[in-house]
């Protein structure tokens, strides 16, 4: 029993029995603007029937290469875009899909923290601007003391100290991670309940990764916020969270407790993504050699996307009925479940590959 | 590649120091550093943003744009004896004194006239976003073809037309995409041109300054792996940089670890990846979460790279390393052998006052070093 | 345009650079809060820091500087009307009683010289603000919301791009009245779409900046986002694009007037050239009569141009702390 299991049972068990923020079928197509008026409408079909669930005190990693439909999911559930199928419920309660009032709500406790910092900072505003906004905006704040007193706070809750220093420092006098931390302070200052972390220590030197992620696990433990972590690195999924929902090309294609999916690979992308993730230690088992990969090949357009499982074309194990639609969710127990015809479709029986 | 061949020296690069002026001070964006490339090696050079690993390349490479100037150093390049078709070799191997066929020479001397035929010749570089700089209103086989137009004029149309499909099929392009545009190309379809291109002309070194940083995992995976496979078939040697150092662990034969303009650690990958040294070493190959093990928590490297305009006295890591002393903060380490255990192979150079033992008996462990980060973390507040 | 600014700044910023700036904050004016008290001290330390390190900016800053003054202070001093005349004097070179000497209508041109700066420099600054209001409003508008507004918007500047300048003046004038007036809101109106195409390309590349979706996303409204978020990031190009048109703005109505089209009531450059021009000055060899005018116009062109080269490094939010003494813009680029 692995503490992530125990973690994921008493967050189920005592603080809220179901989830906080449960995305079900999301489906988004970007349209392409019509040159000629005849032809076919075409849109790029960004992600297709993705559903997911966050707990409070959990974290969910959502794991994709760039084109996977990762970030469009983020910014469908921070409400910058609209999706267009599928529904949204918040504490239980559907999120209607129009209505400023209610999007002032929902971003009351639904935060996004963005992948560059260096361009999710306004270069001409100070951190005390940064930070003074949303607290003004939701209310949190009356008074301009009231401003820097909670100001102060934030910055202290993401380990920047001095505080009043840098409360007075423009962007480009902090280094990437120190704005990374003032971007997430500007998360907080909200006082969500959930956060959504798109890539947020991609663009971040080396050795301070690390430190943010470990600043984002501090604060889901100690606020119980429910995270969605996204990132390219599966690995970094692996350390950060309990959770982890495998994306290609628009498609979830499998999820379950990380454990199992950084072990125990069931969709053959999954298996894929992991045998191409560096990895010293294989080092040891397989000696110096990097061409062996089981399939090869890049991300397909998502304008005219491969027909059912978008991965056939790749797919070493790919079958006729691949081809022909997508498979159903299959699960294989202990919560993992995967979409795969090699697990039979949307039947519960547990086929090795 | 033999083993006897693998330690037979290309590249000698001696105390080699970069700088430029700033507007509020000079930067030393290299400082003093010393490496060798052999025949045939993959030679890592990690480092985060700002370490000097892609200014000490270029130093190399003699692209250095001003006001950057190698302020002191030699790079001693030792040629390999060439039939005579090879012009630029036949005429510096002349003036330098006739008979010696492997008289190196230093890089960093080379009139222009002579760099152009280095350059190319013997030494091609990859760049970054390399992907970006093939000329978009040219087809590819174009591309391909002015390199060896331009520096071999002796083949016909048709040998250059012949050799550029051959390039291309080596890095797995298939031969019909000769007319294809860089726009009608994938990320790593480009990539993969860009690398056809710098082995046009067979060089001996290729330097590749974050080749595969652009691309998803898997395309990198796969274009890691030719570049391996090119390089066992054809024999030239790489300098790889990269930040990523779980990458380069699994790439290169051997690993400098650069610091704040200088290297730190060197040695060979597997004493790097088994035993780091020096705890920046070890902090960064534990910056990268495993995908093996037990799952535990991880620590940093707390604070952030220096301000190269400012760096600090003594040895550069001292304000973030865990496990500094007083003798940190003023005197400068230098790279020193330390004792290499039979697995590791070859020695291995670390720049640590904890290796030294005037300073202390016995040298850290790597359990050590991670009690130290933990503790280190523990204290500021982190946790 | 030429009242003092509100912000602290050092002595000698007050003098050349005080239009641009002044202008290009314009649209934000009646917020008063601290943030935005703080970012005009910065902009007005930086333009401080341009005046005294570029050398471009420099000259530029003292010429414009100068005329300003005189514009200013200039009639108070003297306090004559211009278009006083000592009867009988004629058409006379220098002396110590009429310093540039008097024309044909027996005025003293040094003192049409200095009425007239004060009333083309007027002009020239106010019409350059009304373009600037147009068109910071249009393009960012249109940059911003995109989709529908953004092609009426597009429709809208496109026509007014293609719309000739210099006739629809000279009708205009014929038509309505003839007045420094009607030139201006006629060069006001077709010259806005030029900064506005650029100001929408620019918004267009800003709004998918994070900034701005992050303020989005912590629920901050499209006019704050525009004119907070966005706004600041392009003063560059809306004080650049300031500068430039009232150059414009200065040419077109000097041209206008020297054709004839200008109200022969007021003294400005451009009249007292048309009176030189029609009395046959250039006959006359009376040199004083047209040369001041010009020169004038060519100086203030010429400052205005001058300081426009330093506005990029202004607007560069690294280069705020930057002391670049010996170190031009150039150098900044240091090796990666």
């Amino acid at each position: 029993m692995t503490t992530q299991q125990q973690l994921s049972a008493a967050a189920k068990a005592e603080i809220i029995p179901g989830p906080i923020l449960e995305a079900q079928h999301l489906k988004k197509a970007f349209p392409l603007r019509r040159f000629n008026p005849l032809g076919a409408a075409r849109a790029v079909h960004a992600v297709e029937d993705a559903s997911l669930a966050l707990f409070p005190g959990q974290a969910v990693a959502l794991v994709g290469e760039s084109g996977s439909g990762k970030t469009t999911i983020a910014r469908i559930l921070a409400r910058l875009y609209h999706p267009t199928a599928g529904t949204i419920h918040f504490l239980g309660k559907p999120v209607k899909l129009a209505g400023s009032r209610q999007i002032s709500e929902y971003r009351r406790n639904v935060q996004l923290i963005f992948q560059d910092p260096f361009s999710s900072l306004n270069p001409v505003h100070s951190v005390a601007y940064h930070l003074s906004r949303p607290l003004r905006l939701h209310g949190h704040a009356r008074n301009s003391a009231e401003v820097r007193e909670q100001s102060l706070a934030l910055l202290r809750r993401v380990s920047l100290t001095p505080a009043e220093q840098f409360l007075q420092k423009y962007p480009h006098q902090l280094s990437g991670g120190q704005r990374q931390r003032v971007a997430i302070a500007r998360a907080l200052a909200v006082k969500p309940k959930v956060l959504l972390a798109d890539e947020p220590v991609s663009m971040l030197d080396v050795s301070i990764r690390l430190d943010i992620l470990n600043l984002l696990l501090r604060l889901k433990e100690e606020e119980q916020l429910a995270l969605l972590f996204i990132t390219h690195d599966i690995a970094s999924a692996r350390y950060f969270a309990e959770e982890t929902l495998v994306m290609y090309a628009g498609q979830m294609v499998e999820g379950g407790p990380s454990e199992e999916i950084t072990q125990q690979p069931k969709h053959p992308y999954t298996q894929l993504l992991l045998s191409a993730a560096p990895d010293p230690d294989r080092l040891r088992t397989e000696g110096k050699n990097l061409s062996v990969l089981p399939a090869r090949g890049e991300i397909p357009s998502l304008v005219n996307p491969p027909s059912g499982c978008r991965f056939h074309p790749r797919c070493p194990h790919a079958m006729p009925v691949c081809r022909e639609r997508f498979p159903q969710k299959t699960q294989l127990g202990n919560g993992h479940w995967t979409h795969c015809h090699l697990y039979g479709d949307g039947q519960a029986d547990n086929v090795s590959g | 590649m033999n083993a006897s061949m693998k330690r037979e020296p290309l590249l000698e690069v001696k105390h080699l120091s970069v700088e430029y002026d700033a507007p509020n001070g000079t930067v030393h964006a290299v400082t003093d550093v010393s490496l060798t490339l052999h025949r045939g090696e993959t030679f890592g050079l990690a480092g985060e943003s700002g370490s000097g690993k892609s200014t000490l390349a270029y130093a190399v490479a003699r692209l250095l744009n001003p006001p950057a100037r190698v302020s002191s150093g030699e790079a001693l390049y030792y040629p390999r004896p060439m039939p005579a078709q090879n012009g630029a070799h036949a005429s510096r191997q002349a003036q330098s004194g006739g008979g010696a066929a492997w008289q190196p020479f230093d890089i960093l001397r080379l009139s222009e006239e002579e760099l152009r035929s280095f350059r190319w010749n013997d030494l091609a570089i990859v760049f970054q976003s390399a992907m970006n700089a093939l000329n978009p209103v040219m087809d590819i086989g174009t591309q391909i073809m002015d390199v060896l137009w331009t520096h071999q004029s002796y083949l016909s149309k048709e040998e250059c037309k012949q050799r550029a499909v051959e390039l291309l099929q080596l890095v797995g392009i298939a031969p019909d995409r000769l007319k294809s545009y860089p726009h009608e190309l994938s990320g790593g379809m480009r990539q993969r041109t860009v690398i056809a291109i710098a082995l046009a002309l067979s060089p001996e070194i290729i330097i590749m300054d974050e080749p595969t940083t652009a691309l998803d995992v898997v395309v990198q995976r796969d274009i890691l792996g030719e570049i391996l496979r090119l390089q066992a078939q054809l024999g030239f040697a790489v300098i790889f940089i990269t930040h990523d150092l779980s990458l380069l662990l699994e790439l290169a034969d051997t690993v400098a670890i650069m610091y704040a303009g200088r290297l730190v650690e060197q040695g060979s990958q597997r004493a790097v990846y088994e035993h780091p040294r020096h705890p920046y070493s070890y902090g960064l190959i534990n910056s990268f979460p495993s995908l093996h093990g037990p799952r535990r928590k991880a620590y940093g490297i707390p604070g952030t790279p220096p301000d190269l305009r400012a760096v600090p006295t003594g040895c550069a890591f001292h304000p973030r390393c865990p496990l500094a002393f007083n003798a940190c903060k003023t005197r400068l380490p230098l790279l020193r052998q330390v004792a290499a255990t039979a697995e590791e192979g070859a020695p291995e150079q670390v720049a640590c006052h904890l290796y030294n033992q005037a300073f202390r008996e016995e040298a850290p462990t790597s359990a050590d070093i991670a009690a130290a980060y933990e503790a280190k973390a523990e204290r500021g507040g982190v946790r | 345009m030429s009242q003092s600014p509100s912000s602290p700044l050092p002595p000698t910023a007050v003098e050349g650079e005080q239009e641009p700036e002044a202008a290009s904050l314009e649209p934000q004016e009646g917020i008063t809060e601290a943030t935005f008290l703080s970012a005009l001290t910065t902009i007005a330390r930086r333009t401080w820091g341009a005046a005294t390190t570029n050398r471009k900016v420099a000259i530029g800053s003292s010429i414009v500087g100068f005329f300003v003054l005189v514009a200013i202070f200039g009639p108070l001093l003297i306090n004559q009307d211009p278009l006083h005349y000592t009867p009988g004097i004629g058409v006379k070179p220098p002396s110590s009683a009429h310093w540039l000497g008097t024309n044909q209508a027996n005025q003293d041109v040094f003192i049409q010289l200095v009425y007239g700066t004060r009333t083309s420099l007027f002009w020239a600054f106010l019409t350059g603000l009304l373009v600037l209001i147009i068109s910071v409003s249009v393009g960012l508008v249109s940059g911003y919301f995109g989709g529908v507004v953004d092609d009426i918007l597009s429709v809208i500047t496109n026509v007014f791009l293609v719309i000739p300048s210099l006739p629809l003046a000279i009708v205009a004038v014929e038509y309505f009245s003839r007045t420094v007036f009607t030139v201006a809101v006629v060069v006001a109106l077709t010259n806005w779409p030029w900064g506005a195409r650029v100001l929408r390309a620019q918004t267009l590349s800003m709004r998918g900046r994070e900034f701005v979706t992050a303020s989005r996303s912590s629920g901050e409204r499209p006019w704050r986002i525009i004119f907070f978020e966005i706004f600041p990031n392009e003063i560059s190009i809306v004080a650049a694009s300031f500068v430039t048109t009232s150059i414009q703005v200065m040419l077109a109505v000097a041209g206008l007037e020297f054709l004839g089209f200008g109200n022969s009531s007021t003294v400005s450059w451009g009249t007292m050239l048309y009176d030189a021009y029609n009395s046959g000055a250039l006959l006359q060899e009376a040199w004083w009569w047209f040369a001041p005018p010009g020169l004038c116009i060519a100086l203030v062109g010429a400052g205005l141009a001058l300081l426009n080269f330093g506005i990029d490094e202004l607007a560069d939010p690294r280069l705020r702390q930057l002391k670049r003494r010996k170190w031009p813009k150039k150098q900044r680029v240091a090796a990666a």
